[in-house]
């Protein structure tokens, strides 16, 4: 991966200028944004490396889980669920005939910064109870961990799963606020806070690919 | 993400967006009472005083419940028993509920702008249940969520307000909701309950023949005869009422087409609805208290941000 630009600055920038560093985020931003007419942008998969590294993740998901009956799939609203799809598709190709448990959850109403901040719920979809079960979450992008943590809640309000386990495409590490991991990881990259990860989607963004935004 | 009122006074100051959030907010919470734990943390540090100043039961149990499933901690007030009956106004019983930091108030009183009074002197969020012949602000929510279910949309439903247009707040409340989404409506009832000029004020067309309206419209909202709030005679009995302005079944039955039946509560049954039409497969009544419990979550949980 290219080396980012401007990695150092922000700290310096903290240092010198007492602003937080989401301050100096929107600030560095409107900066890059001014001279460049546009982020910067890093492309950390393109389009055939990410529908290899979905193949490859669904064979994983299912050498653990072995009995279909047991599994359900859970992607996360919004964005984990043009993941899980793909996932869905994956292993329903493998398992011709096969029926598996597949569900959307959405974990607005269990967030932490719901004092701060409102959002705008999304649909849930789990028409069948956990009970038992083995539970793959999956997500696109893993960052402080705060979302998984919210979505560990609102799964016990389905039922008490026998096992859960988090799929995830992008892991950011080092940058975790919570103590949690994932079981199966896409690609896992060092990045600092003032970046974005985002996963692009056909049906959404037209075009198919993992980048870092500066 | 937020509605563009601190409190929920009435429809009058909500936008459309408001509205359109506010049942797309309910439509989610609606899927959390199907879930097998009805819960969720949301409001786990808010505390929401219910100051009941007139009788209710739906309203109370409705808005109690949807507190408790958002995991907000509850009072109840009532006006009988409390020390309202030594002569302690209005504001100073608030206030000093206040003072205990409480953070929400939902509020029913016989007079209207009650809650608008206290809204220009506490800092609390306040929520209108019902201010005397004013406005019901989440009866008019439900009642669209429960059109909206039904017929898929609100935008160029016909919806005809049936009864004591006077004296009830759920109807302002649904007129202002109803137009402001673009739906038709109109109002049917005797003359000496539909207010003088209320085709000027509002925008909706008058009908005094039961069978014209309901020959017109896709839904009908009943309301209920409101007789503690009538201080003089404005017909002559019940019996000529009912005759008149009754619906059964075979009035339905006569009508070329399938209308919902909508009533918000208590119904006087064989007043305004008869038993068979009001337990049939038309009635939305059920309906109707089940979605007040999502609306009224959604309610909450949207005016519970607690920065500003």
């Amino acid at each position: 991966m290219q080396k980012c630009k401007f990695e150092a600055r922000p700290r310096n920038a903290v240092r010198k200028t007492g602003k937080t560093v989401y301050e100096l985020d929107f600030e560095f931003k409107r900066f890059y944004r001014y001279f460049y007419k546009n982020f910067q942008v890093k492309t950390i998969l393109n389009e055939q490396q990410l529908a290899i590294t979905i193949k490859r993740l669904s064979h994983q998901v299912l050498e653990n889980n072995t009995d279909p009956d047991d599994l359900v799939l859970i992607g996360l609203q919004p964005r984990g669920v043009f993941f899980s799809d793909r996932i869905m598709e994956e292993i329903s190709n493998m398992l011709p005939g096969r029926s598996i448990h597949y569900g959307k959850l959405d974990i607005t109403f269990y967030r932490d910064d719901i004092r701060n901040e409102l959002h705008v719920p999304n649909q849930t979809d789990l028409a069948f109870s956990l009970e038992n079960k083995r539970v793959i979450l999956i997500d696109d992008v893993l960052h402080t961990g705060r979302t998984i943590r919210a979505a560990l809640d609102a799964l016990l309000a389905f039922g008490r799963p026998a096992k859960v386990e988090l799929c995830i495409l992008i892991d950011r590490r080092f940058s975790r606020q919570l103590p949690i991991q994932p079981d199966f990881t896409g690609k896992a990259i060092d990045s600092i806070i003032t970046q974005k990860v985002k996963v692009f989607w056909k049906e959404r963004d037209q075009k198919e690919e993992v980048a870092i935004l500066d | 993400m937020s509605l563009s009122t601190k409190h929920l006074l009435g429809i009058k100051d909500l936008t459309k967006e408001d509205i359109q959030t506010i049942l797309q907010t309910a439509e989610q919470f609606k899927e959390v009472l199907q879930r097998p734990i009805k819960k969720v943390p949301s409001l786990r540090d808010v505390t929401i005083v219910n100051l009941f100043y007139e009788n209710s039961t739906r309203t109370r149990i409705s808005f109690e419940l949807a507190e408790k499933r958002l995991s907000a901690d509850t009072i109840n007030f009532s006006a009988s028993g409390s020390s309202v009956s030594k002569g302690e106004t209005l504001l100073d019983t608030v206030n000093n509920i206040l003072s205990m930091k409480v953070d929400m108030v939902v509020m029913r009183h016989s007079a209207s702008g009650a809650p608008h009074f206290l809204a220009k002197h506490i800092p609390a969020a306040i929520i209108n249940a019902g201010d005397g012949v004013n406005e019901h602000p989440t009866q008019a929510l439900l009642d669209a969520l429960s059109i909206k279910e039904r017929l898929g949309q609100l935008e160029g439903v016909k919806v005809a307000i049936i009864g004591d247009i006077m004296h009830s707040r759920v109807a302002q409340s649904n007129i202002y909701l109803l137009k402001k989404m673009g739906a038709e409506v109109i109002v049917c009832g005797p003359p000496t309950l539909i207010p003088k000029y209320i085709r000027e004020a509002f925008g909706v067309k008058v009908e005094y023949n039961l069978r014209k309206a309901l020959e017109w419209c896709d839904v009908a909202n009943v309301l209920r005869i409101q007789l503690e709030r009538q201080n003089q005679v404005l017909f002559s009995s019940l019996r000529e009422y009912s005759l008149a302005y009754g619906i059964n079944r075979r009035l339905l039955d006569s009508l070329n087409k399938t209308i919902t039946i909508m009533h918000p509560g208590p119904i006087n049954r064989g007043v305004e609805l008869d038993s068979d039409v009001a337990d049939s497969k038309q009635s939305l009544v059920l309906q109707q208290v089940e979605n007040g419990v999502a609306v009224r979550m959604a309610v909450l949980y949207l005016l519970s941000n607690r920065q500003n």
